[in-house]
């Protein structure tokens, strides 16, 4: 017997010893001690502050780019395989959910038919080709459903990854960048702690940042319509309108070539920096690749203007004086954080998709730390009025009671830091019911030994008895909490699941504080006792 | 020490009288719900904008709408929130229906605008310090370089300018303070704030005299997401319950247990209707936690009562269960008399943000505490009537099923 409950008493300290430890580590002084706790227990947003968002993104852009690529290069393909048409042009179902993207091809003679088909088995494996219906020469490639979700699914990992790299740049501390909501649904949840001015950091993510140097053409002009006149009316062919900066007398327009001499993914590198008149200005690196391109087209075209457009807005039109090749820089009229937001951007990519935001909240540091003070206080009142009144209700086995309530709370945390759970407000609530659910599975417990002492038992066998009864009823609230707890989890998201997490670890320690630890002191003091003996109780 | 000894209430005798009441209760909150066109939802769940800010002085509030009108801000609702001595303001943009994400920015933009034209604006080139975040202090610090950092290297002055920028904010929010600063001098306190850091401070950044505590905008799709997925995940977690239930005694138990936390989440939303409380996240935390507390309560009373039909087949069922009720009796006002006092702390000490939480606990306590009795046994009670009337009693299989278990 006595080995028993040694090995047992051993047993709970080693786990008291590696909770203690689990949350304050091995502190060399108090600060140590306090900076240790509170690095471990992650607090949520809606305790330490900070801005929570939702937004979507719209990854059917990057679908719609591919789909636009493939137009072109059947366009292409077409030619060189020698297979004439009436007309190519995209044929979407964009009111399906998913939208359907096709791409129809027009006017192809009888004869031709085994090319084209041959085209896109070999081409356009995404591709999936049919028979326009009710057209006997017209055909139209449709893009595989699994191919489709290929891209989409990309390019949201592919946004996490970037907005994951702009949020890190711009200093934040510990980010949450996670998928949110449903299947289909694309949507992200970023949790940014110590952010309160949301206006910069949420440009900062929404920009597409898509850089491209493009040759002007002609321009600038004061509207698009001067611009339209001075062609005709109609634009030369494989140029574009794009709006510049505002200049003293109101807007401007640039007439551009369409396609980019060299993009953002050509850049090695991007950094803020100050011009010759100490104005704030962007440097920007080229790859190899990049550069040897750049070279090319600016050594030809010296003396003309070339532009540097940013998510199609002409930021800057400049005169090239000499052929460039691997690095130049980026002058507009910038304030210094735009100029360090810049450089951030062009660094971590440009956007596969447009974002829009959906929701968003922001708690300010100090109701945070309100809230910390204010739940601190009440908790510690709720948690003293508890333990006296066990302990006049239940005396010495009062103090066993109070043991394993604070012994749960200590499993609570140190559970909490090894998951890295993150304790929350509505966290907090499941705390609470853990320590109602505790205090109640003690009080069954004793209410069921009085019980036993009442019918005349003697005092180990009403424990063993009033235990052995309690245990069921124990058994049965705490599964059927833990079991919907479970759901809550599986299911739930943000508020839901934080109350979950700490429920269901609370209501586990709590099994084994109020029924095993309980039950361990009970025989240790049994078997100390003098016989005879009253328990008190 | 010991309140009820071995108690010998008629709790079924009374049980017609509880039932009104609760009829009453539910009806005067079901009367409500539809008086007010369904509940109150917070900003969380209606979808909008709220911002919660502290004035350094009693803020001027026909000032304050005033500027809002100016913003072409109509129909936004003010309320003053906490002690009157913190000056805070909660300042609400209700969703029309068709408000894009980029409408809600807007009105949030506005409010802000407001807000600081209310002062006297902002200082052109300046950032509000009492409103900024430690990157865009630590930005500034970096440019202006008031330490002489630079000759060390990037690295190091970045890192420098990091820290002291978080220990300057970290300043202004705690308390006294709680985020607001009326004068760059009372940063002298920080540990590295130099008089020349302070002159850098005063020439990029001016104090306003408020701080948003909370900002929050809803777009209709959140709002409506999470309204229904509280509702989904909580009824599939009281359904979850009643299975468990259902295996471990029988159907009726499951279903009575489930009917009477059902009832207590009316009541509790009633008391909210009639109160004209919102309904905001943390409530729907302290919903789940009534349903956890409610179902713990009755389960313990439902053990009491399948035990003793395993001790006594002979005995009339309703003077088993009144017995039963009467053997946990004492245990029930224990235990909900900590837990009321653990949630009355909360409700008296806990401060602005969980009041509405505390109060639905406070409430949801009591509710839950007295449907066990009167609501959950009463059900178990007149099903088995109905069943020894038929002739197929429930007795039998809850006999079964106890062997089965015993036999664990």
């Amino acid at each position: 017997m006595e080995t028993k409950i040694r090995s047992r008493v051993i047993l709970i300290v080693v786990v008291i010893v590696a909770c203690i430890l689990g949350v304050t580590g091995f502190p060399k002084n108090v600060q140590e001690l306090k900076q240790n706790a509170l690095g471990r227990i992650h607090l949520g947003l809606d305790l330490k502050g900070g801005t929570h968002m939702i937004l979507r993104v719209h990854v059917e852009d990057a679908v719609n780019v591919t789909a636009d690529q493939a137009l072109e290069r059947l366009k292409d393909e077409s030619k060189t395989k020698n297979i004439p048409y009436a007309e190519i042009k995209k044929d979407d179902l964009a009111d399906q959910q998913p939208p359907i993207h096709r791409i129809a091809i027009r006017g192809v003679p009888q004869e031709k038919t085994a090319d084209l088909q041959a085209l896109a088995t070999e081409q356009f494996s995404d591709w999936q080709v049919s028979r326009y219906p009710g057209d006997a020469t017209a055909w139209v490639l449709t893009l595989k459903t699994t191919a489709a979700a290929t891209i989409r699914n990309q390019a949201l990992v592919q946004a996490m990854e970037t907005i994951r790299r702009r949020v890190d740049a711009y200093g934040v501390t510990e980010p949450t960048i996670a998928e949110y909501g449903g299947q289909g649904d694309y949507e992200l949840v970023i949790e940014l702690p110590g952010i309160e001015d949301t206006t910069r950091v949420k440009d900062l993510i929404q920009s597409t940042a898509l850089l491209e140097l493009k040759l002007v053409q002609d321009g600038p002009f004061p509207s698009r319509e001067a611009a339209l006149s001075a062609h005709g009316g109609v634009l030369p062919p494989d140029t574009e309108l794009l709006p510049g900066p505002a200049g003293p007398t109101g807007e401007t327009w640039y007439l551009v070539n369409r396609v980019a001499a060299v993009t953002g993914r050509d850049l090695s590198g991007a950094d803020p920096s100050r011009g010759t008149d100490g104005r704030p200005i962007v440097n920007f690196t080229l790859t190899r690749d990049g550069a040897a391109r750049f070279a090319r087209v600016t050594g030809a075209n010296v003396g003309k203007f070339l532009s540097i457009v940013l998510d199609s807005r002409v930021v800057e039109a400049a005169t090239i004086k000499n052929q460039i090749s691997d690095r130049g820089e980026i002058e507009g009229s910038f304030t210094p954080e735009q100029v360090q937001d810049l450089a951030m951007k062009l660094r971590s990519g440009a956007l596969p998709a447009s974002i829009t935001y959906e929701s968003e909240a922001t708690v300010g540091p100090s109701l945070g730390l309100d809230s910390i003070r204010h739940g601190v206080l009440a908790s510690i009142v709720g948690l003293v009025a508890i333990m006296s009144f066990m302990l006049i209700y239940y005396r010495g086995s009062g103090i066993n009671a109070n043991l394993a309530l604070v012994l749960n709370l200590v499993i609570l945390l140190a559970a909490l830091a090894y998951f890295t759970a993150t304790l929350t407000l509505p966290g907090i609530a499941g705390v609470i019911l853990t320590v109602g659910m505790g205090v109640d599975s003690n009080v069954l417990i004793f209410e069921r030994i009085r019980e036993e002492l009442r019918l005349g038992k003697a005092v180990g066998a009403a424990v063993a008895g009033g235990f052995e009864q309690a245990f069921r009823t124990i058994i049965d609230t705490h599964v059927t909490t833990v079991v919907s707890a479970m759901i809550l989890f599986t299911f739930g998201t943000g508020p839901i699941k934080g109350f979950a997490v700490t429920l269901t670890i609370g209501l586990i320690a709590n099994l084994f504080t109020s029924v095993f630890v309980s039950r361990v002191i009970f025989d240790y003091i049994l078997s100390r006792r003098e016989k005879g003996a009253a328990l008190s109780i | 020490m010991e309140f009820f000894h071995e108690p010998k209430i008629d709790w079924m005798g009374k049980k017609w009288y509880f039932i009104a009441l609760s009829l009453l209760l539910a009806a005067a909150g079901i009367v409500s719900m539809v008086v007010h066109r369904g509940l109150i939802y917070g900003i969380d769940f209606r979808g909008g904008t709220m911002i919660d800010v502290k004035f350094a002085k009693a803020p001027d509030m026909d000032g304050l709408r005033r500027e809002l009108e100016r913003q072409n801000l109509h129909g936004a609702t003010m309320q003053r929130v906490g002690q009157v001595s913190e000056h805070r303001v909660i300042i609400g943009l209700d969703l029309q229906a068709t408000a894009s994400s980029a409408a809600l920015d807007t009105g949030r933009r506005a409010i802000i605008t407001a807000l600081a034209g209310l002062y006297g604006g902002e200082p052109a080139g300046k950032v509000d310090f009492n409103n900024a975040s430690a990157p865009t202090v630590a930005d500034r610090l970096m440019v202006s370089d008031p330490l002489g950092l630079s000759s060390k290297g990037l690295e190091v002055a970045a890192k420098a300018y990091r820290d002291l920028a978080e220990a300057l904010v970290g300043y202004r929010d705690s308390p006294p303070q709680s985020g607001l600063i009326a004068d760059f001098q009372q940063l002298l306190a920080v540990k590295g704030a130099t008089p020349g850091v302070l002159a850098a401070l005063h020439n990029d950044f001016y104090l306003s005299n408020f701080a948003v505590k909370e900002g929050k905008i809803v777009g209709p799709k959140v709002g409506m997401d999470l309204r229904r997925q509280a509702l989904y995940v909580t009824l599939a977690g009281l359904g979850a319950m009643l299975v468990y239930i259902w295996f471990r005694f029988e159907l009726i138990y499951g279903v009575a247990a489930v009917v009477a936390t059902f009832h207590d989440v009316i009541i509790t939303l009633g008391f909210f209707s009639l109160l004209n409380k919102e309904i905001t996240l943390t409530v729907i935390a302290a919903l789940l936690t009534l349903v956890g507390y409610s179902m713990n309560d009755t389960i313990v009373v439902f053990d009491r009562i399948r035990e003793n039909v395993r001790l006594n087949k002979r005995e009339n069922f309703v003077d088993l269960v009144n017995r039963s009720i009467n053997q946990t009796l004492s245990r029930t006002i224990l235990t909900s008399g900590l837990t009321f006092l653990a949630v009355l702390s909360l409700f008296l000490f806990g401060g602005e943000v969980i009041h509405g939480f505390a109060f639905a606990l406070v409430v949801g306590v009591i509710i839950g505490t007295y449907s066990s009795i009167f609501i959950a046994s009463p059900i178990v009670v007149f099903f088995h009537q109905k069943g020894l009337q038929s002739g197929a009693g429930a007795k039998p299989r809850v006999l079964e099923r106890e062997a089965v278990g015993a036999r664990r």
